[in-house]
């Protein structure tokens, strides 16, 4: 029988336990990976009892208050703290989301705080991003025109074509919804993943771009577009409420039309 | 000198660097790629993570789609809106350019709402007037309430279309200047593998936005740490007009997220406990959509006195529900969204609470319309700093004077870093060769980066960070008095003290976010430090910055520029630079200062 052995620095050992200060009587736990790249040491899981009488309420928060008040070594992603830049993308309580927006009292019991799912770790809760960020350059989200735009003025789209945007433009590539699909988990290399998908739907959909015929051709690959399954993760994760899959099946739906 | 050679530095050449990647920084980057130039954008955060993406409302420019509109108004609206400060020749640039510069963003694919007709939708908003104070203004461009979102993606695509280099996530250390003062490069700590990297090039571009984070409270994102202000004040460059901080009038009552003044522009408006309009008491012509620095003393008077809402009566509500949830979800989807999970108000029902929160700087790094640093150099106040400019929040061009107008900093940042890209353009042949540097300079900005590094004292960077918060929010406020103020000063210097014993727990190189936000609260002090100087010795009330001991704007003494210098001994310097109360061209008349009422 063959004998599998796991890659170095694949399981998780037991951390540290960091109690909550005496007194405090409103104690959440957070359970919080912790992978330090110098150390050469496994990654772990860290506890910290945090004293939510003196804490924000969402779990951004509690882990700013973490690295404030207790470790300040805690390391993550934060920016806006307001759900618009996709910096604190993780995987909170056994789903992906921004830890800004996701508030402490809608997870139950302990709250288990991981790096995106099936990523590289830079470091804690810090993922390697370049590969989705490639994958995202590579639908070549720009405007492309033959027609060249007025020269004084904009050009014109009514606000119904302005409509077919919405639910598109707003994607703050998070990267939530791509690295909580398993067919993005197995096929990272060569599917593109819902929020690349989406947003190059995002630019088929623009009345004003003049290349959906080039969007379609680069799209019809087994691969880069039909490993989408419709398993549904993408939308059911997507913080700010987004439909990723919808997009991927209008690009279906576009491929299977321009057959006929 | 011993640690510095600890570290191997890795060295780069370019034509010019830009440090920064949100609006302003990607206008800049992505003109400079289009021109030809061999460019780097170095920036601590992905593009799209900058704090332009939380930008709401809109950028203005006389387009006219929803009505008469002219440059000329929008320049007026913007020199009074200033308080008188604004560099005159400046605002006619940027509202001349205003909607040649909208125009081309629509162009890039910027998803703009539309009217009826298919034009840019535009809306109404604070200070926003037709001919000269008559009217309300319909000027700002909106794509819904998400148009710094909708702008910094627009920008960071055309930036990949134009193959633009970034460095991504390196966190720009010091500037490196050369013993004639002129910039020669950039240093910069390179997160995710641990490596320090120097960038020379002919023209470094500073972007890095404001300083909100000086404060407890304020929409500013965490990343808002005011690093090239630092930079440039440990360069021997002085900053301008420091003390004039604008409070936004909606953010959101105990977490600080911005409700854009747009939401006024649709028609909301604010009330007391009384459940009073009160902003037709202070402005009774444009209500609440008078400036920002207007309804936020107003607020505050209101609270003061005894008519606040809530159970400790220190807010104000502001009210949407009377919109209707068609106009709400159409115009207003992202605040709605976010009063939700701030505020757990559902605004087609319930008024939104607010309080006047941190939310710009008006002051930055002195520059000409260029983007090109000056400086009071042997008596010339409009002395350039070669091979240094500075464009967006960052830099005090001064557009805004002392008090930008909602909308204004959209423009301001595209307006000013695609000048930057043309004047560079103009001045820097590409690939031209580079000169050596000087060790010398490396090493002193390494050793600054070791100390900082092992730094083993007994105070954590948050509990200083907290402390020096404290004091701003306190005694840096809307309203100001030689009391507060040197109050606030004396308390301000024993942060700074502390800083002296900070403690770094993490000691490596990778991703260390303890020692970057180390970094960032030394940027942050040494922003906090020139305000409060600048602010006590400004004895006039005019834009946002309100003296209740000097009430009254003083033109006769005042009307000039601060410049602030912080010496490596941690004390400040100050000067003044003139006003440009002249224009760029001669088809129109400066505006004179008169008394301003909204």
């Amino acid at each position: 029988m063959a004998q599998f052995t796991l890659p170095k620095n694949s399981k998780i050992g037991k951390g540290q336990h960091h109690s909550a200060p005496e007194g405090a009587k409103n104690v959440k736990r957070f359970k919080v990976y912790r992978y330090d790249p110098d150390s050469g040491e496994r990654p772990r899981m860290d506890t910290y009892e945090v004293d939510l009488d003196k804490c924000g309420p969402m779990v951004l928060d509690a882990l700013l208050k973490i690295k404030n008040e207790i470790d300040s070594t805690l390391t993550l992603r934060r920016s806006c703290r307001e759900g618009v830049c996709g910096s604190c993308a993780m995987n909170i309580d056994g789903g992906n989301g921004l830890a800004c927006t996701t508030a402490i009292e809608d997870c139950k019991g302990e709250v288990k705080v991981y790096p995106l799912p099936h990523m590289p770790v830079i470091k804690d809760l810090v993922p390697d991003l370049d590969r989705f960020y490639a994958q995202y350059a590579s639908i070549e989200p720009w405007i492309k025109t033959q027609t060249p735009p007025p020269a004084d003025s904009e050009r014109l789209q009514s606000p119904e074509d302005r409509d077919k945007l919405n639910g598109l433009y707003e994607c703050i590539l998070c990267a939530c919804c791509s690295t909580a699909c398993p067919s993005y988990w197995w096929n990272p290399e060569r599917y593109l993943g819902p929020a690349a998908l989406l947003q190059a739907y995002r630019w088929i959909a623009d009345t004003r771009d003049e290349a959906t015929g080039v969007r379609l051709d680069a799209l019809e690959d087994p691969f880069k577009l039909y490993r989408c399954h419709t398993i549904m993760n993408c939308t059911n994760v997507c913080p700010k409420g987004l439909n990723p899959a919808k997009a991927i099946g209008e690009i279906k739906r576009a491929l299977s039309d321009r057959r006929i | 000198m011993a640690n510095a050679k600890a570290y191997e530095v890795i060295d780069h050449r370019y034509d010019v660097v830009v440090v920064g990647a949100g609006g302003a920084g990607l206008r800049a980057t992505l003109g400079l790629a289009e021109k030809g130039l061999n460019t780097a954008c170095v920036t601590k955060v992905f593009p799209t993570r900058s704090h332009t993406v939380a930008a709401q409302g809109g950028i203005a420019a006389s387009l006219g789609n929803m009505g008469e509109d002219h440059w000329a108004w929008h320049m007026y609206d913007t020199v009074k809106g200033g308080d008188y400060l604004s560099d005159q020749d400046a605002v006619e640039y940027m509202c001349r350019e205003a909607p040649q510069a909208v125009i081309e963003l629509e162009h890039w694919g910027v998803p703009f709402s539309r009217t009826d007709s298919g034009r840019i939708y535009q809306r109404p908003f604070g200070g926003m007037t037709t001919n000269f104070g008559e009217g309300t203004a319909q000027r700002t461009c909106a794509a819904a309430d998400r148009t710094g979102h909708a702008m910094l993606h627009a920008l960071y695509q055309q930036s990949l279309k134009h193959n633009a280099q970034f460095f991504i996530e390196y966190f720009a250390i010091d500037l490196i200047m050369d013993d004639d003062g002129a910039c020669r490069g950039v240093m910069a700590w390179d997160l995710t593998t641990g490596t320090l990297h120097r960038f020379q090039a002919h023209m470094v571009i500073l972007a890095t936005g404001g300083y909100g984070r000086a404060y407890f409270s304020c929409t500013s994102a965490h990343t808002c740490t005011g690093d090239g202000n630092a930079m440039a004040l440990r360069a021997g460059i002085p900053l301008q007009d420091m003390e004039f901080v604008q409070f936004h009038p909606t953010g959101i009552y105990g977490a600080g997220c911005l409700i854009t003044e747009g939401a006024r522009g649709e028609g909301g408006y604010l009330t007391n406990s009384d459940g009073d309009r009160f902003m037709e008491r202070y402005a009774p012509n444009a209500k609440d959509l008078a400036s920002r620095d207007v309804v936020s003393r107003a607020e505050t008077m209101e609270i003061r006195e005894g008519r606040g809402v809530g159970d400790n009566k220190d807010h104000i509500f502001l009210h949407l529900e009377h919109l209707g949830p068609e106009v709400l979800h159409e115009r207003l989807p992202g605040i709605s969204e976010t009063a939700r999970i701030f505020a757990g108000v559902d605004v087609t029902r319930e008024p939104i609470p607010v309080l006047p929160t941190v939310h710009y700087n008006m002051g930055g790094i002195p520059t000409n319309f260029h983007g090109e640093v000056v400086t009071l150099k042997d008596g010339n106040p409009d002395s350039i700093v070669p091979g240094l400019m500075a464009v967006g929040e960052a830099a005090c061009v001064s557009v805004h004077g002392g008090n930008r107008l909602g909308s204004n900093s959209l423009l301001d940042l595209v307006i000013f870093g695609r000048s930057a890209a043309y004047r560079c353009a103009e001045i820097i042949k590409p690939n031209s060769p580079h000169g050596k540097l000087s060790d010398g300079s490396k090493e002193k900005i390494l050793d600054r980066f070791d100390k900082v590094r092992n730094a083993n004292g007994d105070q954590p960077t948050a509990a200083i960070r907290a402390s020096m918060q404290k004091v701003m929010q306190e005694d840096v406020a809307v309203f100001r008095t030689a009391e507060t103020l040197e109050e606030g000063q004396k308390r301000l210097n024993r942060v700074v003290e502390s800083f002296a014993n900070v403690h770094v727990t993490d000691r490596s190189l990778i991703w260390n976010s303890d020692l970057a936000e180390t970094f960032e609260l030394f940027n942050l002090l040494a922003n906090a430090t020139v305000t409060v100087s600048s602010a006590i010795n400004r004895k006039e009330s005019r834009g946002a910055h309100a003296r209740e001991d000097y009430p009254d704007r003083d033109d006769e003494n005042w009307m000039k520029h601060t410049l602030s210098w912080l010496g490596d001994d941690g004390q400040v310097k100050l000067d003044y630079r003139p006003v440009h109360s002249y224009t760029m061209s001669d088809e129109i008349e400066p505006f004179p200062p008169k008394k301003r009422v909204y």
